[in-house]
Order: structure tokens, then C-alpha cells, then sequence
């Protein structure tokens, strides 16, 4: 890499840009996927803890437990099972990673109901299916999506890591500039990922906004 | 009419919460459940909608035992109110009133068009509807509660302790507005408080009740104040008894004289005849004076005008402010005489 190398090369962007854009199509289905299985399999397992708060501390224990797994010793157990360079082997543990983050917000977001407005539920006669459903569920929605946030953020970074067993979406390119000792690949994935990360982000926000208009008070408090 | 027998409360760990309450709850009047914190008031309150399942004895409602009906059922018959509110936070306000009737399958436009003329029934402006619980003070929020409770026309309500988060000012404007709406309602109302003087205020019947869930006495605030069963309710109910059971005295058994005068004093009118003050025989300038209307006030507030004056008397007024005549201090010993004599019975 001489002086005169420009830390990027529009002209290299031009040539590869279909195949950055397939890259960046990898990413987000590897990225987005975990989030939303780990949503839906946070919501029971949040309900169950919240609802026997026995479950509570064993689960986000293990959970834990899971999150401090480096990735790539996973990654190296799965291979035989799933496959090398195989979505569904970075998939895996960023579903668990989302996990951790998820089961919290949702236990976090039943436990953030007023006692006061869970009482008057159960008193106006709601039942439990339907107290859940429509009183319950809607308040913890912003502390849900709060998790949400920050598991979508770390997912979206964290598939890079994938390019070391071939399947690392825009983390390819990170290789590939360091391979080639090459700055533009490089930057063209920092650049991607974090504006993924940013558009992920400030759609949530958004949803949040439509979806929770009455809690704007807790927001700005 | 809500009737307990002897029903009691008893814990897992043995904690008794309620001890054989055996009590009837009027319909279409206030009973108020008032005690120290730990009389089981409030757990009394809940065994009624079955929040809280009675260990022994029964509760029945107008004749039927409350067991035999299934819990969201019964409780959809019962309107409930409670301390924060407890307001859907993420329901407007006009959904919040309707939670019931929607809860009973109402038709949306028919529950929203009840939600509304609640909204103004309570003393709430409709344009509160579309906003959200927390762009609401404390008071509205309570206002909406109660509305809440009414929307299906329940005949029975339950309150626990509902204005006790609210400021003196507001609460008593809540309180003066429920004895408005139960007078237009007529619902059957459990009201639970630990301030003696709301129970006083607002019970037609006090049920007094002390640490372990005892029943110490069940009685019309006047014969409470005047006769209390014992040291704990004596001491509960606190101090001037006598002065504040004049409240319960209409002051329309007062001799009236028309003079507009005592000996030595005349009341000053302006052009409408309505009292400025008391003046003195040969004195210029005007003294303080006090008032009370003959038809609807009480023998206490009619003793209050006559200290506020210099010549010891009260002035009368009719409805519209109206000089009616003058008690003299007499008149008025006489009267206190008489309330001193039969509780509850000016």
C-alpha cells in the first residue's frame, strides 16, 4: 500500500457494486432474522418469567451464560452440524444473542404495568388471556422495543463476525481489505454497516412513535 | 343490598385480614368502610368483587351468593374505582370509560357515544376524549375513573380509597361531586377510607373497623359522633364530636325572627337585600357578620355565623342570598339544647 493509495477508490466501488450489494442483502437477512426469532421466542419465555418469577433469574443466568460464548467457538460447533459458510450457522447464535437482550425487555416491559392499572384490569373484568392481550402487552411495548433496539444494533454488527467461517455478509469486505491490504472494501463496510445500523435504529424509533403515541411522558421524563 | 356473613380472611401464614364480618350494605346508599391501616377495610372491599375469595363465611349479593358467579362476570356487574385511578395508560380517554361496555361486547359507537355523556357527567370537558391519561392532572384523572366505573350503569360500585391521592382542594371537590351524582344515581356504593372526616361526609352508614379485620361499630355518622361504641372508635373518630355532629342538624328547625335586628345592632342590606354586615345602634361602619341558608345548611353552620359576629347572632338567607330573618343567641341555645338530647334527631 503505497502514499499515493487514496483511502477510497470510487472506481473499484463502481466495478464491484453488484456484488457489494448482495453482500449487503446477506447481511441484513443473517442480521434481522435472529432478532425477529429471538423476539418471538423472548415473548413466551419473558411471559413465563414474569409470570413465575422462578423462571426469572435461572433464565436470564443461562442467558448470560450463552452471551458470553465467543462466537467463533460456536460457530466452530455448529460447522459439522449446520455447515461452513451457511446463514443458518451465524444465525444461530445471534438468535441467542438476541435472546439475552430480549427476555429482560420483556420482563422488564410486564414489570414496568402499574399495579394500580393491572388491579383495575382485573377488577373492570378482564380475563387473563385478555388482560395480557390488551393491557399487559401494549404498556410493555416500549420497554420491548427499547430491547429491540440494542439487540437489532449489536446484530447487525455482530454478522461480521461470520466472515471468518465464509459468511460474513459485509464482513467480507473487512477480510478482503485486510487480505489485499486495501482500504476501500474496508471502509465501504464500516460505512454500510453502521448506516444499517442507523436506518434499523430510526425505523424502531419511528414504529415506536406510531405505535406508543401515549407514552410520550415516560419518554421525555 | 351486599350482605356479609361472617366472613372471614385468613392468610397462608395464619395472618387473619378480616374475623367474622357480619354486616349489610344498604342499596342505593354510601357505606363507608373507614379504619387505621390493617382493619381489613380494603380487603373487605375485594372479597365483594372477588379479587380476594372469602375463607369462611358467605357475601351475598342482593340474595345470591357472589361464589356462584364466575369472577369476570360479577365483576363487569360491579363498577370499581381505585386510589391511582389506574387508568389505561395507552388508551385514550374515551376508551378508558368504555373499557366495560366494550368488555360486554357493546357496539364501539354506542360504548364511545356512553363515554361521552359520562365524561360530562362527572364534570369533565369532552374535549379530554381523544387525549391520553398522562396529559391529565391528578383530579380529572380520578374524574375519569369514576366515569369509567359508571359506564355500564353498574347498580353497585366499589370505591378503595379514591381520592386520597389528590390535594385537600381537589378532594373535596371529588367528594362534593360523588354526593351530586349518587343523588341523580342512587348506586349502591362501598366506599373505603382511613379519614374518619370523608366517611363522615360521604356515608350515609360509617362501618368502623380496627386492626385484625373486627368490626368495632356499623352506624350513621350522627349516632356515631354521638354515641361511639367504644374508646377505639371514640378515639378514631377524634376530637369535637359534638360540634361536628351539629353538621347532621338541619338549621331549618331554627326560630327565625324577621326583625332586621337584635337589641343594640340591625343588619345592614344593600340594594338587593342581601346582608353586608351588623351595625351598631348610633356607630357608623360596618361589623363582620355570618350567614346561613334556612333551607339547606347545617345547625353548625348556623352556630359558625353567629361567632363570626359581634352581636353573637345569625343571619338567615334564602336560596338567592336573600336577608330571611335573624337567630338570636337564644334561639340558638335552645336549638343546641335540643340537638344535645336525641342523636340524630333535631
Amino acid at each position: 500500500m503505497g502514499d499515493t493509495e487514496p483511502l477510497v477508490r470510487w472506481d473499484w466501488i463502481g466495478r464491484n457494486w453488484p456484488g457489494i450489494q448482495q453482500l449487503l442483502t446477506d447481511h441484513i437477512v443473517m442480521a434481522l432474522v435472529p432478532v425477529v426469532l429471538g423476539l418471538v421466542i423472548a415473548l413466551p419465555l419473558g411471559l413465563a418469567s414474569a409470570r413465575w418469577r422462578v423462571l426469572y433469574q435461572p433464565t436470564v443466568g443461562l442467558m448470560n451464560v450463552v452471551y458470553s460464548l465467543p462466537s467463533l467457538a460456536v460457530f466452530i460447533v455448529l460447522i459439522p452440524i449446520t455447515g461452513l459458510a451457511e446463514r443458518t450457522t451465524v444465525i444461530i447464535p445471534l438468535t441467542f444473542y438476541s435472546l439475552a437482550v430480549l427476555i429482560p425487555a420483556v420482563v422488564d416491559g410486564l414489570g414496568a404495568v402499574p399495579d394500580s392499572v393491572r388491579q383495575s384490569a382485573v377488577a373492570m373484568g378482564f380475563g387473563p388471556m385478555r388482560r395480557l392481550l390488551q393491557v399487559d402487552l401494549p404498556i410493555a411495548v416500549p420497554v420491548v422495543l427499547a430491547g429491540l433496539r440494542v439487540a437489532t444494533v449489536s446484530s447487525i454488527s455482530l454478522v461480521s463476525v461470520g466472515a471468518l467461517i465464509g459468511r460474513g455478509g459485509l464482513g467480507y469486505l473487512f477480510i478482503d481489505g485486510w487480505q489485499r491490504q486495501f482500504y476501500t472494501p474496508i471502509v465501504v463496510g464500516i460505512v454500510l454497516v453502521v448506516a444499517l445500523a442507523v436506518l434499523a435504529d430510526g425505523l424502531i424509533v419511528l414504529a415506536q412513535r406510531l405505535l406508543t403515541p401515549w407514552a410520550r411522558a415516560r419518554r421525555t421524563a | 343490598m351486599i350482605t356479609f356473613e361472617g366472613v372471614t380472611k385468613r392468610y397462608g401464614d395464619g395472618t387473619v385480614a378480616v374475623d367474622n364480618l357480619s354486616l349489610q350494605v344498604p342499596t342505593g346508599a354510601i357505606t363507608v368502610f373507614v379504619g387505621p391501616s390493617g382493619c381489613g377495610k380494603t380487603t373487605s372491599l375485594r372479597m365483594i368483587n372477588r379479587m380476594i375469595d372469602a375463607t369462611e363465611g358467605r357475601i351475598l349479593l342482593d340474595d345470591q351468593d357472589i361464589r356462584e358467579i364466575d369472577p369476570p362476570t360479577l365483576r363487569r356487574g360491579i363498577g370499581y374505582v381505585i386510589q391511582q385511578a389506574g387508568l389505561f395508560p395507552h388508551r385514550k380517554i374515551v376508551d378508558n370509560v368504555a373499557t366495560v361496555p366494550y368488555l360486554l361486547g357493546w357496539d364501539k359507537k354506542k360504548a364511545r357515544a356512553r363515554a361521552m355523556e359520562l365524561l360530562e357527567r362527572v364534570g369533565l370537558d369532552t374535549k379530554l376524549a381523544g387525549r391520553y391519561p398522562f396529559q391529565l392532572s391528578g383530579g380529572q384523572q380520578q374524574r375519569v375513573g369514576v366515569a369509567r366505573a359508571l359506564a355500564a350503569d353498574p347498580p353497585v360500585l366499589l370505591m378503595d380509597e379514591p381520592f386520597s391521592a389528590v390535594d385537600p382542594v381537589v378532594r373535596a371537590s371529588l367528594q362534593d361531586e360523588l354526593l351530586r351524582l349518587q343523588a341523580e344515581l342512587h348506586k349502591t356504593i362501598v366506599f373505603v377510607t382511613h379519614d374518619i372526616d370523608e366517611a363522615i361526609k360521604l356515608g350515609d352508614t360509617v362501618a368502623v373497623m380496627r386492626v385484625g379485620g373486627h368490626l368495632a361499630q356499623i352506624a350513621a355518622p350522627a349516632t356515631l359522633l354521638a354515641e361511639p361504641a367504644d374508646a377505639f372508635v371514640e378515639g378514631f373518630l377524634g376530637k369535637d364530636r359534638g360540634i361536628r355532629r351539629l353538621s347532621f342538624v338541619p338549621a331549618s328547625g331554627l326560630a327565625v325572627s324577621t326583625e332586621r335586628g337584635v337589641p343594640g345592632w340591625s343588619v345592614a342590606l344593600d340594594e338587593n337585600e342581601r346582608p353586608i354586615g351588623w351595625r351598631r345602634d348610633g356607630a357608623d361602619g360596618l361589623q363582620p357578620f355570618g350567614t346561613f341558608d334556612l333551607k339547606k345548611d347545617s345547625l353548625r353552620t348556623a352556630l359558625d355565623a353567629a361567632l363570626l359576629a359581634p352581636p353573637g347572632s345569625a343571619i338567615a338567607v334564602d336560596g338567592d342570598g336573600r336577608f330571611a330573618g335573624v337567630v338570636t343567641r337564644e334561639a340558638l341555645d335552645e336549638a343546641l339544647r335540643r340537638a344535645g338530647q336525641v342523636p340524630g334527631d333535631g
